[in-house]
C-alpha cells in the first residue's frame, strides 16, 4: 500500500519536475515496481558498485562519483570523467550525500547495486518518495555481474554495449567455473583474507568481503562461522594455518615479514602473501563491484598455478580499455603488476 | 570479624595465589592446543636462552602470541584499577572511572586520524596515546583557566565537554571514513582487542603504564588524604593542587597507553576497587595492592574466555560490561546493606 503510493507520489513528482513521460514499467530486484522515464540522460549511481557499472556501459550519463577519484586513481580513467563531481552515497553504509545536491544535478534515475535485503529495499523506497526519482536496486552479487550489466544496460539504452560486456564477463566467469569444477577437494587451498593493518580483521562465510575466493571454489579458512567481517587471534590464524594469504592493506603486507608470530604460517614461510592492487577500483573486496572480475584472473592464477597462467598484463589492458574507457599504457600496467606482493608466484 | 590489616594480608595473600594460578592456567589455553608440559618446556627454555626443540609454531604460540597477550592484560588490568581507585579517591566520588577526564574519547580520535591517513598500526597506537594526553591536557588547562571555587567539579565537567567534542571528531571521522575499508577498521579498533599484543608493543606500552602505577604507588598515603576536604588535606601538609596534577598524569599515561593497546576497555578501574574496598576497607594504601592484584586477574581472565571461546575474537570491553553491571550491582548491594 505504502510502497504503491510512494510510487504514484514518484510518478506525480517525476512528470511535473522533469517533463519525463514514464512509461515504462520496470520491476527491479528487490521486487519493487518502478515507472522508468522515457529517456533517461542523467543518473546517479548511489554508490561504489553502481558507480562502475554505469560509468563502464553509459560513462556520458553518469553525473557524478560518490567520491572524487584521487591523483593517482584518476590516471586510469578518461580525464573528462574523473573530473566529475563528489556527490557522496545515498544509502547503503552510511548516507553522505546531500539530497539537494543530488536533486540539484537533476538526475532522471538512482541506480544502486548491491544487496536487495528489506532493510536497502525500505531505504530505496524512501528516497524515491522523497525525491520523485525512480530508484533501481539490483542485486550486486559477484556471479550476477552479467545479468547486472544486461539490465543496466537495457535501462540506460546501451544495449549493444551491454551485449558487449556481458559476454566478456560471462566468458570470465564461465571459463573460470568450467576449469575449477574439475579441481578435487584437497587441490583447493586454504585461504586466508587479511583486512586492517594488523590483519586481523577477516570476512566470515557468505560476507561480501571474500565473494571472490568462494566464486573461486577455494576454501576460506573462516568460514566455519557465518556472517560479515569479524576480529580474530594470531593463534587461531595460526591454528588455522593457512597456505595462501589475501590482503589490501599494504601496512599489513609490509609488517607481516617482519613480525616472528606470522613466520609460523604457513603463506608467510614460503612467501605466498599476496598485496591486492587498488587502482583506480580494488581488485579485491572493495568496492565490491564488477571491478573485481579482473581481480577474479589475478586471484586465479594465485589459488591454481598450476591451472591457470592468465596473460595478466593483456587482460588488465583489456578489461580497463572495455570498463573504463581507456587502455592503460604498457608502462602503466608495468608498474601496476610489478608493486611487491601483486606478481603470482 | 576480623580486623582490616588482617583481611587485607589475608584478601592478598589469597588473590594473589589465585593470580598466579590463572596465569599458568591461562598459558596453557587457546585455540591452538598446546600440553602444559609443552608450555612449560617452551617458557623454560626461552629462560635458559635454549631451543625447545618443539615445532616453530609452538614456540611461536606460547612466545609471541600468549606471553605478550598474558603480560598486557596483566598489566593494562592492574594500572587500569590502580587509575581508578586513585581517581575515586581525587574526586571523591565512588563512580568515578579512569576516563572521565576524556582520555578515551581522546585516543580514539587520535587512532581514527590515523586511519584515515592509513598509517600503520605501531603509527595508530602512537596517535591514540598522544590523543588521549591532548585530551586531558585540555580538561586540564581549561580547568586551570577557569580556576572555579570548586576545582574538581570544574575539572569533572570540563572533562565531560571535552570528551564529548573529541566524541563528535570520531563521529566526523568515521563519517568521511571510506565505508569499505576505513570504517570497518575504526570500528575494530574502537572495539578494542589484546589480538594484536606482540612482544614489540610491549615496552612502549608496559613503560608508561609501569611510571604511572609507580607514581601512585609513591603517593599512596598521600592519595588517601585526598579523599578528606582540600583544608583538611592542607592541614596535614599537603599540596592538594600538586597531588592532584601529578595523579591526573600518572592516570592519563596508564588509561592512554591502555586504550592505545587495547581500545576502550570499560568497567575495570571502577568495579575491582570496589571489590578491593569491600575487603579491606577505604584505606587506599590497603586498597591500591589489592586493586592492582585484582585488576589483573579480572582482566586475565576476561582477555582468556575472549580468546578461546569462539574461533573470531570477542571484545574484552564487551564481556567486562557484561561481567561488570551484575558484579557491580551485587557489590553495590553489599556496601549498602553493610553501611545501614
Amino acid at each position: 500500500m505504502g510502497a504503491a503510493r510512494a510510487t504514484a507520489l514518484a510518478l506525480l513528482v517525476s512528470t511535473f519536475a522533469h517533463g519525463a513521460v514514464a512509461s515504462r514499467e520496470f520491476v527491479d530486484d528487490a521486487g519493487r515496481k518502478i515507472a522508468l522515464p522515457d529517456r533517461i540522460e542523467r543518473v546517479y549511481a548511489a554508490g561504489p558498485p553502481a558507480s562502475v557499472l554505469v560509468f563502464a556501459l553509459a560513462p556520458e550519463v553518469l553525473i557524478g562519483w560518490t567520491r572524487a577519484f584521487r591523483d593517482d586513481e584518476a590516471q586510469w580513467v578518461p580525464e573528462k570523467y574523473a573530473k566529475l563531481p563528489e556527490l557522496g552515497r545515498l544509502t547503503g553504509r552510511g548516507n553522505t550525500a546531500n539530497v539537494e545536491v543530488v536533486l540539484k544535478q537533476k538526475p532522471d534515475i538512482v541506480i544502486d547495486v548491491g544487496s536487495t535485503s528489506a532493510t536497502f529495499a525500505s531505504l530505496a523506497d524512501r528516497v524515491q518518495s522523497q525525491t520523485g526519482i525512480p530508484y533501481v536496486l539490483l542485486d550486486g552479487r559477484l556471479a550476477t555481474t552479467p545479468r547486472q550489466i544486461e539490465t543496466i544496460a537495457s535501462i540506460l539504452g546501451a544495449e549493444e554495449r551491454g551485449r558487449e560486456l556481458s559476454a566478456y564477463s560471462g566468458r570470465i566467469l564461465d571459463g573460470l567455473r568450467e576449469k575449477i569444477a574439475a579441481i578435487p577437494a584437497d587441490k583447493r587451498p586454504e585461504v586466508y583474507y587479511a583486512r586492517g593493518p594488523q590483519g586481523l580483521v577477516t570476512g566470515l562465510e557468505g560476507s561480501i568481503n571474500v565473494e571472490m575466493i568462494e566464486l573461486l571454489g577455494a576454501n576460506n579458512v573462516a568460514a566455519g562461522e557465518k556472517g560479515g567481517l569479524a576480529n580474530v587471534g594470531l593463534e587461531q590464524v595460526v591454528l588455522w594455518d593457512p597456505a595462501i594469504i589475501v590482503t589490501n592493506d599494504p601496512n599489513f603486507y609490509r609488517d607481516v615479514w617482519n613480525l616472528p608470530v606470522w613466520n609460523s604460517v604457513d603463506a608467510v614461510r614460503k612467501k605466498r602473501v599476496y598485496l591486492s592492487p587498488h587502482l583506480p577500483f580494488g581488485w579485491f573486496d572493495y568496492p565490491p563491484g564488477a571491478n573485481r572480475l579482473i581481480g577474479l584472473l589475478w586471484l586465479s592464477d594465485i589459488l591454481y598455478p598450476e591451472l591457470f597462467r592468465h596473460d595478466l598484463a593483456r587482460d588488465v589492458t583489456e578489461f580497463y580499455r572495455l570498463f573504463y574507457h581507456q587502455a592503460p599504457t604498457a608502462e602503466q600496467v608495468t608498474r601496476l603488476l610489478s608493486e611487491p606482493g601483486v606478481a603470482p608466484r | 570479624m576480623m580486623l582490616a590489616p588482617a583481611r587485607f594480608a589475608l584478601g592478598l595473600a589469597v588473590s594473589a595465589a589465585a593470580l598466579l594460578a590463572l596465569v599458568a592456567w591461562s598459558f596453557t589455553v587457546g585455540r591452538f592446543a598446546v600440553s602444559p608440559h609443552d608450555v612449560a618446556n617452551v617458557l623454560w627454555s626461552s629462560l635458559l636462552g635454549e631451543e625447545s626443540g618443539l615445532a616453530r609454531n609452538v614456540d611461536a604460540i606460547v612466545l609471541q602470541v600468549r606471553a605478550p597477550r598474558v603480560a598486557a592484560a596483566l598489566a593494562v588490568g592492574a594500572a587500569l584499577a590502580a587509575a581508578g581507585a586513585a581517581y575515586q579517591n581525587l574526586f571523591k566520588n565512588p563512580l568515578v572511572s579512569p576516563d572521565i577526564l576524556g582520555v578515551s574519547a581522546g585516543c580514539s580520535l587520535g587512532a581514527g586520524l590515523a586511519v584515515l591517513l592509513s598509517l600503520s598500526i605501531t603509527m595508530m597506537q602512537a596517535f591514540a596515546f598522544v590523543g588521549g594526553l591532548v585530551a586531558v591536557g585540555l580538561v586540564v588547562a581549561i580547568g586551570t583557566w577557569i580556576r572555579g571555587r570548586d576545582p574538581i567539579l570544574t575539572l569533572v565537567l570540563t572533562g565531560v565537554v571535552v570528551g564529548s567534542l573529541f566524541g563528535a571528531g570520531v563521529a566526523l571521522v568515521k563519517y568521511v571514513a571510506d565505508p569499505y575499508n576505513q570504517l570497518p577498521a575504526i570500528t575494530f579498533w574502537l572495539l578494542g582487542s589484546f589480538t594484536g599484543a606482540l612482544p614489540r608493543d610491549l615496552p612502549v606500552t608496559l613503560v608508561p603504564i609501569a611510571a604511572g602505577v609507580a607514581l601512585i604507588w609513591l603517593l599512596r598515603w598521600r592519595i588517601d588524604v585526598l579523599a578528606l576536604s582540600d583544608d583538611e588535606a592542607r592541614t596535614l601538609g599537603i599540596d592538594v593542587r600538586q597531588l592532584r596534577f601529578v595523579v591526573i598524569v600518572a592516570a592519563t599515561l596508564i588509561t592512554a597507553s591502555a586504550v592505545a593497546l587495547a581500545g576502550t576497555i570499560g568497567w575495570v578501574g571502577l568495579l575491582v576497587p570496589h571489590a578491593a574496598r569491600l575487603v579491606t576497607g577505604a584505606a587506599f594504601a590497603r586498597v591500591l595492592p589489592l586493586s592492582l592484584v585484582l585488576g589483573a586477574g579480572f582482566m586475565l581472565a576476561v582477555d582468556t574466555a575472549c580468546r578461546t571461546l569462539f574461533a573470531t575474537e570477542i571484545p574484552p570491553g564487551v564481556v567486562t560490561a557484561f561481567v561488570g553491571t551484575p558484579v557491580f550491582i551485587a557489590l553495590l548491594a553489599l556496601t549498602f546493606r553493610r553501611s545501614a
